[in-house]
């Protein structure tokens, strides 16, 4: 249970806006299997909306739905729609890779590219078309690396192996490579659950930087991470979204009464 | 400080029960059929080698490898057939790995799974079992009489290439299939078409798995024999094919392609039939020849392996 004197109130005070992504009554199917029911949710610019809720519940599924990373999965069916700035993401004129371009991915387990620092954060930015020259690339790819809190360690050895570097640093050069492509989201999928207390840190240090920047999505299982590092939560259950509100008001009073079970522990 | 009482209990012993000494006999006698059964593998080559050594090893001078096949035993050589080998093998290759590599890609990456996959999929494992000489049946049939490419080296590096592809697609598939799905999530990430998954990522990282199956199909290919009688392959040719570069324009020639041509094995096969004494060594000499060229590309197929698993560091 986080500390409610901890949750300053200003951090989370967000000019009245319209919301970058509205998922407006999502159902996911596997087959014939109900994944997700009726889920409706705002997702507001720049800041960190924390989706929470135990193992099976769908918040993943709902994660990966935001840029259509579903679509690889055979038979997965999705219903209802996803707004991005007032577009629906799975209308039928909506590429998947501009797409995903613009809304950018990390995953559970870092999952670097065998290949060189540079070629893992250049990668996008080269299929995109971003650079017309190499200084330009150069300079995409150590934008990137300080925007993920990388470059200095990194600078004197972009030519060597990305998967050579630990754990966190994987991660965060997982995060550098999606920003190469100057996505306007980025979705983390569990982005600490592979690292080790200090390398958490660091990364939930850098999503509260990022948020300046973009609008960030995250699934965690690390309750007092989602309070740490989002201004929202959802919470979800067996494929609902139970509640959802500013993280503050989820943590302390929960207007639900499964909510108050799952952040206290008693299920999950 | 407070004196911490400790109560050992009673032990009871390290010694060697009945029940561990049978297991650890049963171990020993599976550690000497292990010796004796890897004996057998690595005896045998020895063997074969030794043999192949004393009876051709006198044979194997600068002539033989650059002399014609001869009447006089002494005199005859090889040159008509490690020409023809590498031609075939060539070809074969041509064909083999790159339409073996995309059946392979397309089957895995593209295809989708419904029973028309299951029946490429059955027929493409049973298609590996299938008898050379059966394939050496369809040639004969498809180009020779098909297709008029006549008992021509393109005939033989075409027959080939249908014996290895399966073995080419086969590993291929399990190449590509060793690639970690997180990698390819990660190219679709950050926004990659397909292809562009396919051709940036899962084929270079696939590469050395593919490359090792090329390798095991060439050199299967370079040692077939049965379905090349079939398509008629000569075993006497006292000329080499056509060029295929000239000085006189237009510089390249295909010619060679429907040369005739024979092949290692087939000018084995023959010099052994014959009762002359003089001529089994020839063959020997040849076999040894056979031999170290197949060793030379497997040895290829780990070095280029070992070289490219450094580039690609997981």
């Amino acid at each position: 249970m986080p500390d409610a004197a901890a949750l300053k109130t200003d951090r989370y005070a967000a000019p009245v806006q319209a919301p970058k992504i509205v998922g407006d009554k999502v159902n996911v199917f596997y087959g014939a299997k109900q994944a997700l029911f009726e889920v409706s949710i705002p997702i507001l610019q720049n800041q960190v909306t924390a989706l929470i809720g135990p193992s099976g519940c769908g918040k993943s599924t709902f994660l990966r739905c935001l840029n259509r990373m579903n679509d690889v999965i055979p038979g997965c069916r999705v219903e209802g729609r996803i707004m991005l700035d007032g577009e629906d993401i799975y209308a039928r004129s909506v590429d998947v890779v501009q797409l995903r371009a613009r809304v950018g991915m990390v995953f559970q387990k870092p999952n670097p590219f065998p290949k060189s620092i540079y070629e893992n954060v250049a990668y996008g930015a080269r299929i995109h078309g971003l650079a017309s020259n190499k200084t330009e690339l150069d300079e995409i790819v150590e934008t990137s690396l300080r925007k993920a809190g990388l470059w200095k360690e990194v600078q004197d050895r972009l030519a060597s192996s990305g998967t050579g570097l630990s754990g966190g640093q994987q991660q965060r050069l997982c995060i550098a490579r999606a920003i190469a492509v100057s996505p306007e989201v980025i979705l983390m999928d569990e982005p600490c659950s592979a690292l080790d207390p200090i390398a958490t840190a660091t990364i939930e240090e850098l999503m509260d930087e990022l948020r300046k920047n973009f609008t960030m999505v995250i699934v965690t299982h690390s309750m007092q991470q989602a309070a740490r590092v989002s201004q929202k939560t959802a919470f979800f259950h067996l494929g609902k979204m139970i509640e959802y509100g500013d993280t503050p008001t989820i943590f302390t009073p929960p207007k639900e009464e499964r909510t108050p079970a799952y952040i206290t522990g008693r299920f999950g | 400080m407070a004196v911490v009482e400790v109560n050992l209990p009673a032990s009871r012993g390290f010694g060697t029960t009945s029940r561990i000494g049978r297991a650890r006999r049963a171990e020993a006698i599976f550690i000497g059929t292990g010796v004796v059964a890897t004996s057998i593998g690595v005896i045998t080559l020895i063997a074969l080698l030794g043999g192949l050594l004393h009876d051709g090893w006198p044979r194997l001078t600068t002539d033989f490898f650059f002399s014609f096949p001869s009447r006089r035993a002494g005199q005859a050589g090889i040159l008509s057939a490690w020409v023809g080998s590498m031609l075939v093998v060539f070809v074969c290759a041509a064909v083999a790995v790159p339409v073996g590599v995309a059946a392979g890609l397309y089957l895995e990456e593209y295809a989708s799974r419904n029973w028309f996959a299951d029946i490429v999929e059955i027929n493409v494992n049973n298609l590996a079992g299938v008898p050379s000489i059966v394939f050496g049946l369809l040639a004969l049939g498809l180009f020779i009489y098909g297709l008029g490419l006549g008992q021509s080296v393109a005939t033989a590096g075409l027959t080939l290439a249908l014996l290895i592809l399966p073995i080419v697609i086969v590993t291929t598939r399990e190449a590509i299939r060793a690639v970690p799905g997180s990698i390819r999530e990660a190219a679709y990430g950050v926004g990659a078409t397909k292809w562009q998954v396919t051709k940036d990522h899962v084929l270079p990282y696939a590469s050395p798995g593919i490359a090792t199956g090329v390798i095991i199909g060439l050199s299967r290919a370079i040692g077939e024999t049965a379905p090349l009688v079939m398509i008629g392959a000569l075993s006497f040719i006292a000329f080499l094919p056509t060029p295929p570069v000239s000085g006189e324009f237009p510089f390249i020639s295909f010619q060679w392609l429907l040369d005739p041509f024979t092949v290692l094995p087939i000018q084995m096969f023959n010099w052994v039939s014959r009762p002359d004494p003089a001529f089994q060594a020839n063959a020997a000499a040849a076999g040894l020849v056979l031999l170290v060229l197949t060793l030379l590309m497997n040895a290829f197929a780990i070095w280029f392996r070992i070289r490219m698993r450094r580039k690609i560091r997981w």
